[in-house]
């Protein structure tokens, strides 16, 4: 029955949304302390973000609708297990999501700096928890015969998962980095080229290696094919002609690439685990896979339809949106 | 306390919380499109600057209201995942499309209307924020398309264990939604109006910019006026819908232990004795339950004892009564929160039309205490369905104690460490929030000292939400 793998399919692309858009805003917040020197930069640079961040976070909240109605074993074993870990997710977005609204409010300088460090803490946090969140998916839990992940908090610091935070943290930098060169005022424009630009080789690497090792881990035996493979060096090499695009001065250019970075990324990830969505470290046939964790063919017909239906007008939209705001923000000129 | 005691907490807390914050994201998205089309159609700059004053306020809250958001989408896995897989075919449904179909449409075009003062015409400025209407709205008749399924069950068949969707049109045309989403629109409506009536009457009362203040207490008196009627009146259509529906909640909520005789009264107060089911002292207005329940003026309403026993007879031996003192107070402080609103509104109409609000300052005093009203009525409306559904979570189907997550992926100890996280983080931005409220409020309509303008900046920068580009 295809409808399983529409919904996984689906399921990939919201995800994928949220790490491409999520992933400049997650950047452009953990450069925002570091890049940014006097206040107007500061502002500047939130800016750049300003009117698109809330819309993109709904890709996440979305992403989660759809694996709570497509797979609700999935969406039931995956928060209960990965219980603090999503926690302190949840708290690094709400600090980071009221300090990017806040900051700029209150012109007391402590008022602000607390922001500031908060906007920074919040998208590192979040980054950093979903990269070991998404390896550990891959590399196994342990997830009983019940379906109930039985690890804990300590069981999701592994060597594999704290190089994907590593990874993750590099390829946003790069993504954050990417959006501000086109985005950004023309001093933000300046130092996102040299932070995208110094990021980008050390995450093409870190990529490759983490690549690498999810192709060995014991539970991708079997799992590894072409498909996923090119997907893979599709991933390093994008990063890469970023980079170049970029030296070439194209920025637009480097942003589309690291966003396809992104995105192949998130699909090389899903091919791996495929038709599993969450690997048991106890007992291979005890992981979740999309035809024991999902929900009934009728949700799925209801859903496929209401989906097609309205995503293509979510797209228009949206598109819209970065349309009527496409052009950067203009030198001391901002909404925050 | 239990794990499952720390869960129920938990939800009762951030849930109560994020409610803080929607209704007035509904009702003041609504009142400001109002301003802004009064602006477009009229060009008189003081409903601009209105809109731009109010929006501020209402952005303030919006921010806490999506940050806070994002957990409630996510705590069904999180601390209810037995709950979560038992119901995920019907109750993930309607929260998947809520995603879609409303909180991308609200997030996006919130997006441009705060930013595009400069960028986008006043015409589609507007329309801007009626799609944020649009988008509030629709989010709320899904999620409460979530929550009627769960009051009263329809559209579904039980399978493997599992609650299966059989109708989709069945669970959208749920009586208990019928009820239950006009009457929290509404509410929603009446909150956003009394929030904008009482900072006007406060502006007022403080001679800052009086005039300017004065259209946006029109504007929300007339408005106050119409909701808070229609808000009893769907209120009313509510409680008589659960005679059938849930008659156990219904009969904690006015601590009616024993059946009544056919002209049962209504008691505006009581002392309830939980343990010997009794009700030790009552002031009674006689006929009046009957009324509400059957709308004529004879029938018998159950008691809670009666109920008990025909559910132990239909789902066996326990205990299904919920708790009936928080039942019963909850649905009175709704009922004198929102009666006193209705009277309010009006007495503030009659001022209206004899001119004379502005010289009342005793009054104005009152309107600016009575914010406080409807974030009581609402908390204590949804603490009534809640609470006086329990102890199932989902009626007639699963027990709340049966939802919870297994202890083994979800110890009591990880609900305490993230309650007390979510408390501090709460505790917090609900501070920062009241202090660039009053920060804004002190300001009024005057350009803010703290968004120093620079050489070519536009005057819209004035409440932090001006152009971006260009
Ligand atoms: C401004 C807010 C407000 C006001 C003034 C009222 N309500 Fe309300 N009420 C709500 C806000 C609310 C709510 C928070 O929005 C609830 C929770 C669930 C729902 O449907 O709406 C609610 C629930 C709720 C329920 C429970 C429904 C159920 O469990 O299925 C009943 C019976 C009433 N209301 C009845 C009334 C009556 C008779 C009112 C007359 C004064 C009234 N409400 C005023
Ligand atoms: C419309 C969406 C809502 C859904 C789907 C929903 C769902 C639930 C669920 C699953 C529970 C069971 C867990 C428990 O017993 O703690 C619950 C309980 C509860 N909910 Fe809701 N809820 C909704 C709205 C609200 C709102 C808006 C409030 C308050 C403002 C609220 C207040 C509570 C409280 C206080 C409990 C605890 C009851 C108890 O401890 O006995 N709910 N709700
Ligand atoms: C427990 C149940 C609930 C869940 C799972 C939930 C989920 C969410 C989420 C994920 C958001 C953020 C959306 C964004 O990122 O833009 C949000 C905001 C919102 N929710 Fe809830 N919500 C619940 C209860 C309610 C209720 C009872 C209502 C209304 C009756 C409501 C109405 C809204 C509205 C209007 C917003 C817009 C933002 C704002 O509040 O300021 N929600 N909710």
């Amino acid at each position: 029955m295809w409808l399983r793998e529409l919904w996984l399919v689906l399921v990939g692309i919201l995800f994928t949304g949220y790490f491409i858009l999520e992933g400049f805003d997650y950047g452009v917040g953990m450069l925002h302390p570091f890049i940014n020197h006097t206040d107007g930069e500061k502002r500047a640079s939130l800016s750049a973000i300003g009117p698109t961040w809330s819309a993109n976070e709904v890709w996440l909240v979305a992403a989660g609708g759809a694996l709570f109605a497509a797979f609700p074993d999935w969406y039931a074993t995956m928060f209960s297990g990965f219980y603090l870990a999503l926690i302190l997710i949840l708290l690094g977005l709400i600090v980071r999501g009221v300090g990017i609204e806040y900051r700029s409010q209150d012109k007391n300088l402590k008022w602000r700096t607390t922001w500031d460090w908060l906007i920074f803490a919040g998208s590192f946090l979040t980054t950093v928890l979903w990269a070991v969140a998404f390896a550990n998916i891959v590399r196994g839990v342990p997830i009983t015969a019940h379906k109930i992940d039985v690890g804990g908090f300590g069981s999701l610091i592994n060597g594999f998962s704290l190089w994907a935070a590593l990874t993750f943290v590099l390829v946003f930098l790069v993504q954050g980095g990417a959006y501000l060169a086109i985005k950004g005022d023309s001093r933000s424009r300046k130092q996102g080229r040299r932070v995208a630009g110094k990021a980008a080789w050390p995450a093409a690497l870190a990529l490759a290696i983490w690549f690498v090792w999810m192709d060995r881990l014991p539970s991708s035996a079997g799992h590894v094919d072409a498909l996923a493979v090119i997907l893979q060096v599709l991933a390093v090499l994008a990063v890469v002609a970023g980079w170049l695009s970029g030296y070439f001065t194209k920025h637009a250019g480097s942003f589309v690439l690291s966003s396809l970075s992104i995105a192949s990324t998130t699909f090389s990830l899903f091919r791996i685990l495929f038709p599993r969505v969450m690997v048991s470290s106890l007992n291979p046939r005890w992981s979740l896979t999309i035809y024991n964790a999902s929900s009934t063919t009728y949700t799925l017909q209801i859903m496929s339809v209401t989906a097609l239906i309205i995503l293509p007008i979510i797209l228009g939209y949206q598109t819209w949106l970065y349309w009527t705001f496409r052009k950067p923000v203009k030198d001391e000129e901002m909404g925050y | 306390m239990t794990q499952l005691g720390w869960a129920e907490l938990q939800f009762g807390v951030t849930t109560i919380f994020h409610f803080f914050f929607v209704p007035v994201t509904i009702g003041l998205s609504f009142l400001i499109a109002i301003l802004e089309t009064i602006y477009v159609r009229t060009k008189n700059q003081v409903y601009r600057d209105l809109a731009k004053f109010w929006g501020h306020l209402f952005l303030i809250n919006f921010a806490v209201g999506v940050v806070t958001g994002l957990l409630q989408e996510f705590q069904f896995g999180l601390d209810w995942a037995t709950y979560s897989k038992f119901v995920g075919a019907v109750f993930g449904a309607p929260l998947a499309v809520e995603a879609l179909a409303a909180f991308f449409l609200e997030s996006t075009f919130i997006g441009a209307w705060a930013f595009g003062w400069d960028r986008l015409s006043a015409r589609a400025h507007a329309v801007a924020i009626w799609l944020v209407v649009l988008g509030t709205s629709l989010s709320a008749f899904w999620i409460l398309t979530a929550n009627s399924w769960m009051q009263e069950p329809v559209g579904y068949a039980i399978s493997h264990g599992r609650a299966v969707m059989t109708s989709f049109g069945d669970i959208l045309t749920n009586p208990q939604l019928w009820v239950e989403f006009p009457h929290t629109e509404l509410a929603a409506l009446l909150t956003g109006s009394f929030f904008m009536l009482a900072i006007s009457a406060y502006q007022i009362w403080r001679k800052k910019n009086v005039e300017a203040f004065s259209r946006s207490f029109r504007v929300s008196t007339i408005v106050a006026a119409i909701t808070s009627v229609l808000v009893i009146f769907v209120g009313d259509a509510q409680a008589a819908h659960l005679v059938k529906a849930q008659p156990m909640k219904l009969a904690a909520a006015e601590a009616l232990w024993n059946t009544s005789s056919k002209h049962a009264p209504w008691s505006v107060v009581a002392t309830i004795n939980a343990k010997n089911h009794t009700d030790p002292f009552q002031i009674q207005i006689p006929e009046l339950l009957t009324l509400l329940a059957y709308k004529r003026l004879s029938g018998a309403v159950e008691g809670i004892n009666q109920v008990q026993a025909q559910m132990v007879h239909r789902y066996g031996p326990g205990n299904y009564i919920p708790p009936v003192a928080v039942t019963f107070y909850s649905f009175r402080t709704m009922i004198f929160a929102g009666t006193a609103m209705m009277a309010l509104a009006y007495y503030a109409l009659y001022l209206l039309r004899k001119n004379r609000f502005t010289q009342k300052r005793w009054f104005l005093r009152i309107l600016t205490g009575a914010i406080a009203l409807p974030y009581l009525a609402n908390s204590a409306g949804w603490i009534m369905t809640e609470v006086g559904r329990q102890p199932w979570v989902v009626y007639g189907l699963q027990l709340t104690a049966h939802g919870v997550s297994p202890k083994a992926s979800v110890s009591s100890l990880d609900i305490e460490l993230s309650l007390l996280g979510f408390a501090a983080f709460y505790g917090a931005i609900a501070y920062a929030a009241i202090h660039l409220w009053k920060k804004a409020i002190r300001q009024g309509l005057d350009p803010d000292p703290d968004f120093e303008q620079r050489a070519g900046e536009p005057k819209d920068l004035l409440f932090g939400t001006g152009g971006v580009s260009d």
